[in-house]
């Protein structure tokens, strides 16, 4: 019976439940969407690492997972081609171009022996020094075409191919040149290194870093295992205060919510608390009605996050991947619903300890 | 159906509100035995007292001072939850307004109060008797807003009754409501008191619906006459 009286009040006041629902469907969304958006970015980083098709990776000393710019002498990769059981490395550098988006320089011919090169679907590869090619997502998003100019880094690029993505950055430009334009002449921030027999990865690794020392050394596998989330304190740090202002925003809204429908049902209350019900009943209904419209705005910021997907891959296909993740949907949920309940509390605790008579002469 | 036995036992009632800095004293000295069948009408002017009373009576409000004994049990120093299990078991409520949730079916708000009684199940062969004496079989599945004010009258009654409440207390029940509608809930109120042997304490401004009472209490200024 309760649970009925608590649909038919939402039922009752369907602006207010539908606003409520709302907000904290936005705000579960929020919460859903930053979270893929990190998932999604750094899986897609992890597989277009991987999708190079090198079976070992090397950075500079003290550089980071995620950090793309720090170099090295690109006249590493020869001490590296002498180790044994190597088959070739290659030398790329990479630079950022803006908040999210990266330009690898690549020497085309030695890249494409780690695994048969870029695959082109218009155009093909530099013809020459200012020349530019880029995937599909970055030409989409960009409208950008084959015989086309882009410009990156302060100055323009001619496009002269447009490759599947899947491979290292979205934009890729001779090594020389970007080499030459950030002041890298003679470095690389990244060597991919192939082996002749891959099932010996781990043997070339720790040969690789008894001769490479300080340099971080990774075999692809290990690799793509660090693009994880745990992994970037600040970015974790960001999670939680998005969190937190989520949760505060479910609670102002459920208690905005509450507080109205415990002032306009003041007579209601009454009502009930002459009928017997105890301060727990009277809140309970009310806790109820929160939870209820929590659970509800949960599944709707969980369809939600869906078209925030669609609309990101849509827009911004470069620049942000979106990945859906159900692991996710019960903590948003929980999050959502703790929020809404701490925000009908006060309102609920009100209508419980409200005076009978008082209710009752309330007009 | 008086069986001689008082059901409510009032002995020096006093209560005093406070209102800012003034005192304001609505019982100044109440005693009162309603036997149990009995239908007691209290009337009186505005300010006399008698709503103060029946909140009393109904456990919605503690006593300032006096003894007051509801079904055997001492409502001086009973607790917030003592009351609360009162009006949950003992008592039923009619009010002037009629108070039923808007949001709930005729059908609903009588097991609201079923509910909040952990009553469950079936409502009993008597109460459905009931039902059908009050007339509002085919009334139950809609709600307040589709009922006329003596329908709504008559779902409050039973709401009050479905517990089985010692006591029915009626304040200014056919205060909302046309002669016919009034009339036809005070017969109502007298046919549960006569048949049901229901003991009612009932509030009136009304002369004429005092007279449906078995006898006729006046207050005035705090005191009964």
């Amino acid at each position: 019976m309760t649970n009925k009286l608590v649909l038919e009040n939402l039922k009752h006041r369907p602006i207010r439940t539908l606003i409520g629902v709302v907000v904290i469907g936005i705000q579960v969304t929020l919460i859903l969407t930053l979270v893929g958006l990190k998932e999604g970015t750094l899986s897609d980083q992890a597989s277009r690492a991987s999708g190079v098709g090198a079976d070992i990776i090397v950075r500079p000393p003290s550089s980071s997972v995620v950090s793309m710019s720090a170099s090295m002498d690109a006249r590493i990769a020869r001490k590296i081609d002498q180790q044994a059981g190597v088959k070739f490395s290659s030398g790329v550098l990479q630079q950022g171009t803006d908040l999210f988006n990266y330009v690898t320089g690549v020497d085309l011919p030695q890249f494409d022996k780690l695994n048969g090169g870029f695959r082109f679907v218009d155009g093909g590869p530099f013809q020459g020094p200012d020349d530019v090619i880029v995937d599909e997502f970055y030409a989409k998003q960009n409208k950008l075409h084959v015989g086309g100019t882009v410009n990156l880094l302060n100055r323009p690029w001619h496009v002269s191919g447009i490759y599947q993505p899947g491979m290292l950055t979205r934009v890729v430009v001779p090594l020389a040149t970007l080499q030459d334009l950030t002041a890298n002449t003679g470095k690389v921030s990244w060597v991919y290194v192939k082996l002749d027999d891959p099932s010996k990865t781990d043997q070339a690794v720790a040969q690789l870093r008894s001769v490479l020392k300080d340099y971080r050394i990774y075999s692809m596998e290990e690799f793509t295992s660090l693009f994880s989330v745990s992994r970037i304190p600040l970015l974790n740090g960001f999670i939680w205060v998005v969190i937190g202002l989520g949760v505060v925003v479910g609670f102002l809204a459920i208690l905005l919510s509450m507080y109205t429908a415990v002032l306009e049902r003041t007579r209601e209350i009454g009502v009930l608390k002459a009928l017997g019900a105890s301060p727990a009943y009277i809140l309970n209904i009310l806790l109820r009605e929160a939870a209820v419209v929590a659970i509800a705005g949960a599944i709707f910021g969980i369809l939600l996050s869906f078209v925030t997907r669609f609309l990101i891959h849509d827009v911004v296909p470069a620049s942000l991947i979106q990945a859906i993740v159900p692991l996710w949907w019960p903590i948003a949920a929980a999050i959502a619903v703790f929020g809404a309940l701490l925000g009908a509390l006060g309102p609920g605790l009100k209508a419980a300890r409200q005076d009978a008579i008082e209710a009752l002469a309330y007009d | 159906m008086i069986n001689g036995q008082p059901i409510i036992s009032i002995r020096g009632l006093r209560k005093t509100y406070h209102a800012g800095e003034v005192d304001v004293h609505a019982l100044r000295g109440v005693d009162l035995d309603v036997q149990t069948g009995e239908f007691v009408s209290v009337v009186g002017p505005s300010g006399s007292g008698k709503s103060t009373l029946f909140h009393i009576v109904g456990g919605l409000t503690p006593p300032t001072s006096g003894t007051i004994h509801i079904a055997g049990r001492d409502l001086l120093g009973m607790s917030e939850a003592e009351r609360t299990e009162l009006r949950k078991t003992s008592v039923g409520f009619v009010f002037q307004k009629y108070n039923l949730l808007p949001t709930l079916t005729a059908r609903d708000n009588i097991e609201i109060a079923r509910d909040i009684a952990h009553k469950n199940g079936p409502l009993d062969p008597e109460f459905l008797r009931m039902l059908k004496l009050l007339g509002i079989e085919s009334r139950l599945d809609h709600k307040p807003r589709a009922l006329s004010g003596g329908e709504q009258q008559r779902v409050a009654i039973a709401r009050a009754l479905v517990n089985r409440p010692a006591i029915l207390l009626a304040d200014e029940p056919t205060g909302n409501l046309d002669t016919e509608n009034s009339n036809a809930v005070l017969g109502l109120l007298r046919d549960l008191n006569q048949r049901a042997g229901q003991t009612i304490l009932m509030i009136t401004h009304n002369p004429e619906a005092a007279g449906f009472g078995d006898r006729i209490v006046r207050m005035r200024d705090g005191h009964i006459d």
